[in-house]
């Protein structure tokens, strides 16, 4: 009973990031809504930790298979990405490994300029 | 006989898990970062549902409830994050300027490619938004005139590739530090790339999930400036 509660909470938070979206004009999902709420309210100890965390963490580990669906649905697109396929396959794997490298080294780079600041 | 495993509204959550399954097995016999298990079981369903003749809407009656609990899983990524909060307070500017680097980059290499390939605009804003999660990877192709399908396929493909080669380019780059290698899966790879990160561990998990939220509302940002440069 305490896991389904927990995954009730959760549902109830999809929800209110799915009203905000409708609500507020912002181009963002409601599962990002959904998420910084809920970041709010156990922030500000409005939910507590124990009441999500078990169905949290649950759901977190099982993420890989809920984007097989969204893998398998590229046989649907393969018709309009065929046409631009070289500039396709050349653009997502340049710029993933180019956005990934940068993002590492940068903020790995700030943070040890940090720690020596602090010696 | 046939007809029955194929016909039932379990067929498509069944053969998901079998095939993740099939890539778990994989990974822990051929410990080779090529075999991952979510790559292997896209490749497996998809070779099932040729094999046994399924279209794809009739794998999706299954696969959609595997789909839906996509929301609830990205609103639980609060928790880690809660936990990792102090992290975020200690290391603020490392966060700020890696992701913001990492989006101008991502955005600069995508005009730059675009530019060699001689692409229209709409080819161009429909590669724009390929590192940032889908539901708003979508609104940024619609708003500035892309092509909504190949965006959402472009993400997917982009998630998939970062989950696969994030040891290799950690390993490449040196990225040892967990906060920023947190940071460089989310940023590049969204929520696909958190599952990887996740794996990696909690601290790598709490910032990757940190990456998509930031990297989303600044590639709105960074998306509509860019857009007027093709």
């Amino acid at each position: 009973m305490k896991f389904l509660k927990q995954f009730m909470i959760l549902l109830l938070f999809c929800a209110i990031g799915e009203l905000l979206k409708e609500l507020l004009p912002l181009p963002v999902p409601a599962s990002v809504y959904g998420l910084l709420l809920l970041l709010l309210c156990l922030w500000k100890g409005i939910v507590k930790i124990e009441q999500v965390k078990q169905a949290a963490l649950f759901l977190i580990e099982i993420m890989p298979v809920m984007f097989i669906p969204a893998g398998v649905a590229l046989t649907q697109s393969w018709d309009s990405l065929q046409p631009i396929l070289l500039p396709a396959v050349v653009i997502i794997v340049v710029t993933t490994i180019l956005v990934m490298a940068v993002t590492g080294m940068v903020s790995q780079k700030m943070m040890t300029g940090e720690t020596k600041e602090h010696e | 006989m046939n007809d029955f495993w194929t016909n039932t509204v379990f067929f498509g959550a069944l053969i998901s898990l079998l095939a993740y399954e099939v890539g778990l097995l994989a990974r822990k016999k051929l410990k080779l970062a090529l075999f991952n298990p979510l790559l292997i079981a896209v490749l497996c369903v998809m070779a099932a549902n040729r094999v046994l003749g399924v279209d794809y809407e009739h794998y999706n009656r299954g696969g959609q409830y595997l789909s839906y609990l996509m929301t609830p899983a990205t609103v639980a990524l609060a928790v880690p994050l809660y936990e990792q909060l102090h992290l975020l307070k200690k290391n603020w500017k490392a966060v700020l300027g890696g992701i913001s680097a990492g989006v101008l980059a991502g955005a600069g290499g995508i005009w730059a490619l675009s530019k060699l390939f001689g692409l229209q605009h709409e080819q161009y804003v429909t590669f724009l938004p390929k590192s940032i999660t889908t539901a708003i990877g979508m609104d940024v192709s619609a708003q500035l005139g892309g092509v909504v399908a190949i965006t959402t396929a472009t993400i997917i493909i982009t998630g998939i590739l970062g989950n696969v080669i994030a040891e290799g380019v950690f390993y490449v780059f040196k990225i040892h530090e967990p906060v920023a290698r947190g940071l460089a899966l989310g940023n590049s790879a969204h929520a696909i790339g958190t599952a990887k990160a996740m794996e990696l561990g909690p601290v790598e998990g709490a910032m990757s999930s940190l990456a998509i939220v930031v990297a989303g509302v600044m590639t709105v940002v960074a998306a509509s400036v860019f857009a007027h440069a093709l």
